[in-house]
């Protein structure tokens, strides 16, 4: 375990920590598929990205501004969208590497959108009435999420010997970012004891037995992660997220409170 | 419901959607109700196609507009996203609207482990031979198809 530097977020109630680790994993995969934007191999990939980025930063809002809400100290969604260093952000890892070949993100797509479809249908039953509400409207699109990504890891996997061998390439780059996915914490157990949250170790058999699935049908090998990443709930990253954040906060932060 | 906020609901219901306008917010199913708060100003309570549905500014300054010009100068507009939205929602009327639009309404979603893609009609010769090409569209709520027999390309609501 690494020890984090204390930051106020630190301090957080449960529940607003626990709506910032999942609107910060919404908000900054939203980030990334929005770089797609202009630059996918083909104009309808540009869009498919691009919509489930908005989907995602749709999500994003909501739980951020939940997290404010129960803070209770006046923070908006802006605030803490555009505010906070990347030590505050509460991602996991998987959701701020670059986005690599187009195999790479349909790869870290895959991972993250079974993932996040296990996370909102379990959620929907949360006691908490604004998490159930949101979950259960995310649910059915990241439906959508996922048989995307579904559908391109067939066809690159199953198709010539160059996009095979590059969807392999992806799915090996993302794999050793999958088990943070699924490392609780007693923060996570508590609150799904309580039924306001959701044990992510429970998602983990019914996530393996879908993605084994998905990379035979593929005809892809399931990789052996030689290390694992962990320490993003705790505000620990790779260098990539403060480059992106640069990139996402700076307009804010030099017109503080700018809209159009 | 009042004669006031029925008076209201109509007109805030008549107010076109941005992204599709032959569809009004009654049409769409995205307009959940409106009060009459004790203190005579309103609530209109509208929900998202989608979360990230960029529209929904746009629908909150117009239904806010459209009340105004109506006299109601006091207007919240609140967002609710639970029961979650699905194309359920959509009337006939509106589904009916859409197709004479040019964009093929949304059918039921097929429930269960598979989910067989059915073929969509396509909304300028109405065959049934359509091809999607991208299940994203130019808004989130829409998928892109081509038709195999007049060769048109068109938009899907897709079903949600």
């Amino acid at each position: 375990m690494i020890a984090a530097l204390p930051d106020p977020t630190d301090d957080l109630p449960p529940l607003a920590t626990y709506a910032l680790r999942l609107g910060d994993d919404a908000l900054v995969l939203a980030h990334r598929l929005g770089e797609w934007i202009a630059n996918a191999p083909q104009i309808e990939e540009d869009i498919a990205l691009g919509n489930i980025g908005l989907d995602l930063l749709g999500q994003a809002r909501s739980l951020l501004s939940y997290a404010g809400e129960v803070e209770g100290a006046g923070r908006t969604e802006d605030d803490l969208a555009y505010l906070r260093d990347e030590r505050q952000f509460r991602n996991v890892q998987l959701v701020e590497i670059a986005n690599g070949d187009f195999a790479v993100t349909i790869a870290r797509q895959l991972a993250f959108s079974t993932y996040q479809h296990g996370l909102y249908e379990a959620l929907s039953d949360s006691t908490d009435e604004l998490l159930a509400g949101v979950a259960a409207k995310a649910v059915k699109e990241v439906d959508y999420h996922r048989d995307h990504a579904t559908q391109w890891a067939l066809r690159l996997g199953d198709g010539t010997e160059e996009s095979h061998r590059r969807m392999q390439a992806g799915v090996e780059t993302v794999w050793p970012y999958v088990a943070e996915l699924f490392q609780s914490d007693p923060l996570e157990q508590e609150l799904a004891r309580m039924g306001v949250g959701v044990d992510t170790a429970t998602l983990k058999p019914a996530w393996d037995s879908r993605l084994e699935a998905v990379l035979a049908e593929a005809t892809l090998s399931v990789p052996v992660a030689a290390w694992t990443a962990h320490g993003g709930r705790q505000g620990i990253h790779t260098e990539a997220l403060g480059y992106l954040l640069a990139e996402m906060q700076h307009l804010h932060r030099s017109h503080p409170g700018a809209s159009w | 419901m009042t004669t006031t906020s029925a008076h209201a609901y109509a007109i805030a219901g008549a107010v076109l959607d941005p992204e599709v306008p032959v569809l009004t917010i009654a049409d769409l199913g995205i307009l959940r109700g409106v009060n009459v708060d004790d203190d005579g100003a309103l609530t209109v309570t509208i929900t998202p196609t989608y979360s990230g549905c960029p529209a929904m500014d746009a629908i909150r300054a117009d239904v806010t507009t459209a009340l105004a010009a109506a006299g109601f100068d006091r207007v919240k507009v609140r967002t609710v996203l639970s029961p979650a939205w699905t194309t359920d929602w959509m009337s006939s009327e509106g589904k009916a609207k859409l197709r004479a639009y040019g964009i093929a309404p949304p059918e039921r979603r097929s429930a269960g482990p598979v989910a067989l893609p059915l073929s969509v009609r396509c909304p300028q010769c109405g065959s049934l031979g359509s091809r999607e090409v991208s299940r994203f569209g130019s808004t989130a709520c829409k998928s892109l198809w081509v038709c195999t027999t007049c060769a048109e390309p068109f938009d899907h609501f897709k079903a949600l």
